[in-house]
């Protein structure tokens, strides 16, 4: 494992309130989505971790707090080994300065009434105070230059409209990258682009990676991908991290339950011509936020599932080597009442 | 192998005059009885809009600009011209032969009506001589057979979830039992496991009972998967056509290679993944000759010029079934020994 921790969530939880009707306004319970429901993890430089998870599961709302677009509910997101708040003004533009974020729809993102150079000139002189002149112009052509957009004057005097998905998606990338931050945090960076165009964007990113030693949060929900572009891989399931640890073990020994369905249902062309497809799958869906099951969450759907799981909430156990489950499966005190993890079915 | 839907020839604009877009150019497409046929390609590469041409579902500006649709019926002498049908033929046509999950349509659902009275109307509008007992027994057969049980007959779309919605609409497309079901990327908005119960449930279904299935989607991973053979198109025209599984262990147009090698495997060794550069054209204004030539690596001097035309390629290893639109199969011009089977 390489570089050090620049960023890390501690228990990080947020619960959104929920408006009560009728007679619920009566009852005192307070009612709230558990979006997130203590989270934990390291960004480390030089290091790209994938953040898997169906939709709703509560990614996009983990990246918001690490980029202190919300206030936390509990836990602690810890800068450079300080534990830290920031609200709107000066500290938050320093924690800006430090972290930035890329999202999904790269035409939302940038105004279209403004050209790039608009854009990426205000990126600059918010974090590196009012550049102008020949200095101005080497910083817009060095941004340009680094998200491959090349000649820069090419793409400087456009507008967003004029560019096509992948291309408006680099300048958002550019901005971010105009902070000289240490971490991005890219929440589905290519799930709205063209499929022949998403290996040029996720590539960028694996080489700004390594040449600007970034930390890189990349949250998708194709875990295919991740075991290609990340180097740790975790796994998210309503509003909790179930499994996490190297993306090839990951993904090729997958030792949760739920990790292991996911692993299952990926579309997958070479299980085609091994005879009829058929995935066994476990029924159901994942259950509702706002009262979520005591216990395991994914209890309700898992062959598994025990007595305990119902009752008590997994904590991870570690299966070495930094891989780790939150699945009473890998507790070695109980052994009786589940089937012995060289019994369960791992991978497809 | 016998067609039940003959595409000829079909072209499709929106617009017209100068500022026309072509968004479907002369598309020959065979979808044979039984068979589930992938359509795949980027994001206005035309698919949605092959769809809706060839159901005559093209809304405005839309214009169908020359072509046939031929319907091979069950048990009709000779075969129909789609685009030819009266409006009422096509009401006709539209249910009991042929019918649509598209694009989103979960959310088409009438929110004031129950579930199980949308399914019943069907009926009372197609099969007006079903008695009410019938219609209802029906109606619970279907939403069984896409895996809802029968308690939630009464439900109203909003209290489903976006699976079981999609699964309503299926229900519905089978209701009179059609040929041909066209499903226009009918589980992109869902996750990967409900995507996988409810296709695994449709080719359970499509055995059982026997109609043919026209699978739209951006997601050719999923088709080489699911169907028998795969199509792929790129602004507005077939570039290949092939067995699934000849797709995508040894594709031939540059472009399907580019497509399968963007795909990241979950699977297997970890293979280099080549991407494609460049990216898709606007349809306003497509390239010239082949429209892929801009980001071909096998580009050469005729590509710019001449579109290619789709054409059977006698594969070494005698694979007929496979079409494809490039001019490195015609050796005259590219000095390649044709491609065939490398
Ligand atoms: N109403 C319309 N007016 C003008 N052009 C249109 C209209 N509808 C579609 N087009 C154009 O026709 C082309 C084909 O669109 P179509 O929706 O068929 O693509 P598709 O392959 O289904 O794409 P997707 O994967 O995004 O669903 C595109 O260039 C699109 O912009
Ligand atoms: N601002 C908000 N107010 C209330 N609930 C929210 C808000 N943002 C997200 N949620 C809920 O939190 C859960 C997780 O959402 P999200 O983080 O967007 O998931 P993902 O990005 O994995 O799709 C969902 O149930 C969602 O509806
Ligand atoms: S803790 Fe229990 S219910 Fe949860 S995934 Fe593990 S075995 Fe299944
Ligand atoms: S015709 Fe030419 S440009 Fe088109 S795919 Fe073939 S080689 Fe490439
Ligand atoms: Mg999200
Ligand atoms: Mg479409």
């Amino acid at each position: 494992m390489t570089g050090e921790v620049v960023l890390a969530a501690r228990g990080v939880t947020k619960h959104f309130p929920v408006a009560r009707k009728g007679r619920q306004v009566l009852t005192r319970q307070p009612r709230a989505v558990h979006a997130v429901d203590d989270v934990s993890f390291d960004l480390r430089r030089g290091h790209v971790t994938a953040l898997v998870g169906e939709s709703g599961s509560g990614k996009s709302t983990v990246a918001r707090l690490l980029a202190q677009l919300y206030p936390l509910t509990s836990g602690d997101i810890v800068l450079n080994d300080v534990p830290t708040k920031v609200k709107r003004g000066k500290s938050f533009r320093a924690y800006c300065k430090q972290v930035q974020m890329i999202f999904q729809d790269p035409f939302a993102s940038l105004n279209p009434v403004h050209t790039i150079r608009y854009h990426l000139t205000r990126a600059l002189r918010v974090h590196h105070g009012r550049v102008k002149g020949e200095e101005l112009e080497k910083g817009l052509a060095s941004l340009l230059e680094r998200v491959n957009l090349t000649p820069p004057e090419r793409f400087l005097d456009k507008y967003p409209h004029e560019l096509s998905g992948g291309q408006r998606q680099r300048v958002a990338i550019a901005r971010a990258l105009g902070a000289d931050p240490t971490v991005l945090l890219a929440d589905e960076p290519v799930s709205m682009l063209d499929v022949s165009i998403r290996l040029g964007v996720l590539n960028l990113l694996r080489d700004l990676k390594e040449r600007l030693h970034l930390a890189i949060l990349y949250i998708t929900h194709d875990i295919a991908s991740a075991r290609y572009f990340a180097d740790t891989t975790m796994v998210m399931y309503a509003g909790q991290v179930i499994e996490g640890g190297d993306s090839e073990t990951v993904t090729q020994e997958p030792a949760h339950p739920y990790t292991q369905l996911l692993i299952r249902s990926a579309p997958d062309p070479e299980r085609a011509h091994n005879g009829v497809p058929t995935v066994t799958t476990a029924p159901g869906e994942p259950p509702s936020l706002i009262s979520p099951p005591p216990g395991c969450r994914f209890a309700p759907r898992c062959p598994y599932a025990a007595e305990k799981c119902r009752t008590a909430t997994p904590p991870r156990f570690d299966l070495g080597e930094s891989h780790y489950a939150a699945c009473w499966l890998y507790d070695s005190k109980t052994t009786d009442e589940h089937p012995r993890r060289d019994t369960v079915e791992v991978g497809a | 192998m016998t067609p039940v839907l003959e595409i000829r020839d079909l072209s499709v604009d929106y617009g017209q005059g100068e500022g026309a877009v072509h968004a479907v150019s002369s598309v020959n497409l065979v979808l044979n009885r039984g068979e589930v046929l992938g359509l795949a390609g980027e994001s206005g590469s035309g698919k949605s809009t092959l769809a809706y041409a060839m159901t005559r579902l093209l809304p405005p500006p839309g214009i169908i600009t020359g072509g046939e649709v031929l319907h091979h019926g069950r048990d009709k002498p000779a075969p129909v011209d789609v685009l030819g049908l009266s409006p009422k033929q096509l009401r006709s046509f539209r249910w009991n032969d042929i019918a649509i999950v598209f694009q989103g349509a979960m959310n088409s659902l009438n929110p004031v009506s129950t579930v199980a009275s949308q399914l019943e109307d069907i009926y009372r509008a197609h099969r007006p001589e079903m008695s009410r007992a019938q219609r209802t027994k029906r109606s619970a057969e279907l939403l069984r057979l896409v895996g809802i049980s029968a308690d939630r007959l009464g439900s109203y779309p909003h209290q489903l979830s976006g699976g079981m919605r999609q699964r309503v609409m299926i229900a519905m497309a089978l209701a009179l039992d059609p040929e041909i079901i066209i499903m226009d990327e009918p589980t992109t908005a869902l996750d990967v496991v409900m995507q996988r119960q409810i296709l695994e449930q449709m080719m359970r279904l499509r055995e059982e009972l026997g109609f043919s299935v026209l699978f739209i989607t951006h997601d050719i991973s999923l088709l080489v998967e699911f169907s028998d053979r795969i199509a792929i198109m790129y602004a507005g025209r077939i570039v290949e056509q092939a067995a699934s599984e000849d797709m995508y262990r040894a594709s031939s147009h540059p472009y399907s290679k580019g497509l399968l090698g963007s795909f990241p495997a979950l699977h297997g060794p970890r293979r280099p993944l080549t991407g494609i550069p460049g990216s898709p054209p606007d349809m306003r204004s497509v390239p010239s000759g082949c429209p892929f030539h801009p980001r071909c690596p096998s580009a050469f001097d005729v590509c710019e010029r001449e579109i290619p035309v789709l054409e059977k390629l006698s594969g070494t290893n005698g694979d007929s079934s496979r079409s494809v639109a490039c001019w490195l199969n015609t050796p005259s011009l590219s000095g390649h020994p044709g491609v065939g089977a490398t």
